[in-house]
């Protein structure tokens, strides 16, 4: 399960990757929500995929899954979609004042 | 008042202790009077410090650290007299400092002439060695004598020159006597850091002299280029510093110099040398860092007089001699020196002549003599090669004495020259030979010391600077039959460079006092009706031009108080071979020697082409401007400002997507080099938990969907394909057995989801990305790359577990935190420092969505955030 993992998270980064390197607006944060999805997999990943209960005590059970790669993966997922909506904010916000998404053309100006 | 004096007292005692280490902020001052004494001159170089040190009670009233910082600290004043007293020249109020220091130093000739060194240690930065520690020998003596007494004879020269209402007299003596200063440390210090700082110190107040009248473009060009050619030298000396450092491990001159025999197989010796080396050369404007000194003529010329011919060019110098004890003997000094020094002369001498302005002639005749200074330097350091007593010793040695004594020389003569062109500048307007002429009934004094400086810059007879010409012929000529270095091959060129240098010093020293003052008077060429200038002004150039007739006729004085000193520092050698080289100066070599018939050749050739100067000119049609070292520098200039331009411009592009792409080669390369250099890649599937078909479908359904994203057509399908992908990321989370991050996923998934949908609204249509096949492909393969290293990555750790994980702790987190959600409590209780920063993140974020929607850039919104 963790190989098969490994190979989905790099392909997530492969995919995310293609679309940050693109020169529309829009498809680079869909490239950093693909990077961040990748992120948390991995991290749950790395935790270790073992079987054990969820990490609620009082079910009777003995062995539970790595609770803390959980709790990063939460945080993580917080603050990414603090970013992403940031992002896109700023995204609408470019596009009215400056009438383009298109990264070829928001190079600044020629006396900068 | 008792506890007062106790802490004077205390500081007191400090004096009297011999201190290894110092307490910071204790400013400490150590007076040391070492007397090098005959019984101790007996003893090898390597002994020298070993030297008596005795401590006489009379003797130790030294103030040579206060000497040096006297002009910094008096600069401080210069504004206020400037603003307050404005009545009177703020020149005179600065007058009396250079003198006062000067009278101070003469105080320590006869000590010096007595083989006695002074010095005087101020506790700096001790915990690395870093002092005040002056050094007065001979050699620091005649270059602390000069830069005084010209610097009292300069100012009292500006005092007439610059006009008191035209001029910012504040600025001019400020960066004069920082100069001056700056100077005085340089002769002075011993410790290596130390010398360094007050050398970048003289740069800079150079700079800033140069650069005096702002206004004028040429004042600016050349000040920058001055600054750039000698801080060059001065960051390259630095190294060579910090090498000599590195292998003795002391920053201390006399110590270094001590360990000399030591040093001369270590790997650094030669690299130090060079580097040593190209600080002397820029600094004294030798060949081919020649070329800022002429444009440093756009500064005032009391400066020019001052700085350009007098003191700072003889830093390089003084450097020169002083660093010969370590590094002379050595075949690699003796070529480089004496070679540059060589080049110089010729070259400084072959290009003044076709000069038109007389402040460019006399800085080429500068560049010319300390050529010649250089060489003899370079000569004089072959005698430490030799034992004394030997013909050869006799005649090396003489050439560090001819050295020091043209130095001297050339100071007297080169000020008083420069201060006669100022006058000529003073009273007609132009400097310009062309326009000049027939002065010589017009103004008589000035034209008398014209003559008297240019002829002893010739060599002509009765004035110093034939001693000190006759003393260098002798030293090529000699020169030439040494049996070392293989000198057989090229020695016969030094004596041949050198004459033909002379000949050229004398055409143009005659284009100097004949096209200037004889001839026909040209006043409508005139900006000024010219007239004899007003005696304070004359005053300056009158006692340096005394001084060169006077040292003519007793040298000898000059020679046993001052110069011999000096030679025994340039070679420090036991005191019996010393008195080898003691011989006299005289004028007179006998109708034998070639130094005389040299020189009445020089006269009769340079006369002839002085008189047919016309005849001739045209060679110089041969090296047109274009390939001029000038045209090198700018051009250089030029080149690497618009090279670096081109190569920023060339990465730099604006794009987005090449800095990301940058970024990901740079990783991708970095990482993959790292894993196969260490062989960290290991492929451990025996911990793997098992799959089964549900799971399968999960990851095939992601890589799908992820796949898919790419190929959208239309953007809203490809938000719906992230959503997708969310949702699966939270059902793995299920499977993973992680309630809180599936429920936290699912809700912050769908409220991505409405906020790209809610976006996408306001944004222009998705459009088909145009780009090349190439391009694509190589987009292609960064993102396989990509991919491909985080899989490695992920591979590699999960086959290289070290040790098992903490989280066993968090499960007692009923018992530690009262809670049974494991992850709750790690959230809130174990790390809630984490959670509250995220929460922080969240509010920023909001606060930052809020205030880019809310505030509006229309025309009368860009006030308000701009307020």
């Amino acid at each position: 399960m963790e190989t098969l993992m490994a190979l989905l998270t790099g392909l997530l980064f492969a995919v995310g990757t293609y679309m940050v390197i693109s020169r529309n607006f829009i498809r680079i944060i869909l490239g950093t929500a693909i990077y961040s999805h990748g992120a948390h997999l991995l991290l749950i990943t790395m935790g270790g995929l073992k079987g054990g209960a969820a990490p609620l005590l009082g079910q009777g059970n003995d062995l539970y899954v790595d609770a803390l790669p959980q709790a990063l993966i939460l945080t993580a997922i917080v603050i990414n979609f603090g970013v992403t909506a940031f992002f896109l904010v700023l995204a609408y916000r470019s596009n009215k004042e400056l009438g383009t998404d298109d990264l070829y053309h928001l190079r600044g100006n020629k006396d900068e | 008042m008792d506890k007062f004096s106790a802490h004077v007292n205390s500081i007191i005692c400090l004096h009297h202790t011999p201190i290894q280490h110092s307490i910071q902020g204790l400013l400490r001052i150590q007076n040391i009077f070492l007397s090098k004494g005959r019984l101790a001159k007996k003893t090898s170089v390597s002994e020298h410090s070993g030297v008596l040190f005795e401590t006489l009670g009379g003797h130790a009233l030294n103030w040579l650290n206060f000497a040096i910082f006297l002009p910094i600290l008096y600069a401080v004043f210069i504004p206020f007299f400037y603003k307050k007293i404005p009545r009177i020249h703020t020149g005179w109020f600065v007058f009396p400092i250079p003198l006062v220091l000067f009278i101070y130093l003469a105080t320590f000739i006869p000590g010096v002439a007595n083989d006695h060194v002074f010095t005087q240690t101020v506790y700096w930065i001790p915990s690395i060695g870093i002092n005040f520690v002056t050094y007065l020998d001979g050699l620091s003596l005649i270059l602390a004598l000069l830069i005084t007494g010209v610097g009292a004879l300069v100012i009292l020269y500006s005092v007439y020159y610059l006009s008191m209402k035209r001029e910012s007299l504040h600025h001019f003596y400020i960066y004069l006597l920082l100069f001056m200063g700056a100077m005085l440390g340089v002769v002075l210090s011993d410790n290596l850091m130390v010398l360094y700082l007050f050398w970048e110190m003289t740069s800079v107040s150079s700079f800033l002299l140069i650069a005096f009248w702002y206004q004028r473009d040429k004042s600016r060009y050349g000040a920058q280029k001055s600054l750039l050619i000698t801080v060059f030298g001065g960051i390259a000396m630095l190294a060579g510093f910090i090498m000599l450092y590195a292998m003795t491990g002391t920053w201390s001159l006399r110590d270094i110099i001590g360990q000399a025999g030591e040093l001369s197989d270590a790997t650094l010796f030669i690299p130090a040398m060079i580097l040593i080396l190209l600080g002397a050369f820029t600094k004294s404007a030798q060949f081919p860092f020649h070329i800022w000194l002429p444009d440093a003529m756009e500064a005032p010329t009391p400066v020019s007089a001052y700085l350009h011919s007098a003191t700072m060019v003889k830093a390089g110098i003084y450097l020169v001699a002083r660093f010969t004890p370590l590094f002379g003997g050595d075949a690699t000094w003796f070529w480089v020196v004496s070679t540059v020094g060589l080049i110089t002369l010729f070259w400084g001498s072959f290009t003044a002549v076709r000069q038109t302005d007389l402040k460019a002639l006399l800085a080429y005749s500068t560049i010319s003599q300390l050529g010649m200074i250089m060489s003899m330097l370079g000569i004089g350091s072959a005698a430490l090669y030799f034992d004394g007593g030997s013909d050869s010793f006799k005649y090396t040695s003489l050439a560090v004495l001819a050295a020091l004594f043209h130095l001297v020389n050339h100071s007297t003569f080169k000020g008083a020259l420069f201060m006669v062109v100022g006058i000529v500048d003073h009273e007609t307007g132009t400097r310009d030979i062309r326009r000049l002429g027939g002065l010589m009934t017009i103004m008589p004094i000035t034209f008398t010391f014209a003559a008297i400086g240019s002829f002893a810059m010739a060599g002509l007879p009765p004035f110093n600077g034939f001693l000190s010409k006759e003393m260098f012929f002798s030293s090529v000529l000699r020169a030439a039959e040494l049996g070392i270095f293989n000198m057989e091959t090229f020695g016969l060129l030094f004596p041949i460079i050198a004459w033909l240098a002379s000949v050229l010093t004398f055409v143009y020293c005659m284009i100097l006092v004949f096209r200037t003052f004889t001839g026909k008077y040209k006043p409508e060429k005139l900006e000024k009706n010219a007239h004899e200038a007003p005696l304070g002004m004359l005053i300056p150039p009158g006692i340096l031009v005394s001084f060169v007739i006077v040292i003519f006729f007793f040298p000898q004085t000059l020679a046993d108080y001052i110069l011999n000193p000096a030679v025994q520092a340039v070679l420090p050698l036991p005191i019996e071979t010393n008195a080898e080289y003691y011989t006299n100066i005289t004028a007179w070599h006998g109708w034998h020697a070639p130094e005389l018939w040299m020189t009445v050749a020089v006269v009769v050739l340079g006369s002839v082409l002085f008189l047919y100067l016309r005849k001739w000119q045209g060679v110089y049609a041969l090296f047109p401007r274009e390939w001029s070292f000038n045209s090198a520098y700018n051009a250089m200039l030029v080149g690497s400002e618009k090279g670096s331009q081109r190569l920023t411009g060339s990465y730099m592009t604006g794009y987005l997507g090449h800095y990301l792409a940058y970024i990901f080669v740079f990783i991708i390369l970095s990482v993959a080099a790292t894993i196969f250099a260490t062989n960290g890649f290991v492929i451990d599937t025996s911990n793997d938990a098992s799959v089964n078909l549900y799971e399968m479908i999960l990851i095939g359904i992601i890589a799908v969907a992820a796949v898919a994203i790419i190929f959208a057509k239309s953007r809203i399908t490809a938000i719906i394909l992230n959503g997708v992908l969310g949702y699966m990321v939270a059902i793995f989370f299920v499977i993973f057995r992680a309630p809180d991050l599936a429920l936290t996923q699912l809700v912050i998934e769908t409220v991505s989801a409405a906020l790209f949908l809610l976006c996408f609204y306001f944004l222009p249509e998705w459009k088909e990305e145009k780009i090349s096949r190439k391009m694509k492909s190589f987009k292609l393969a960064l993102s396989i790359g990509v991919g491909t290293l985080i899989t490695l990555i992920t591979l590699s750790i999960q086959g290289n577990r070290l040790f098992d994980s903490i989280s066993v702790y968090f499960e007692d987190a009923y018992e530690l935190a009262g809670g049974k959600n494991i992850v709750n409590a790690i959230l809130a209780d174990f790390r809630a420092f984490d959670t509250m920063l995220e929460i922080l993140v969240l509010c920023i974020a909001g606060l930052g969505v809020y205030t880019l929607i809310k505030l509006t850039s229309t025309e009368g919104g860009d006030k308000r955030e701009s307020e």
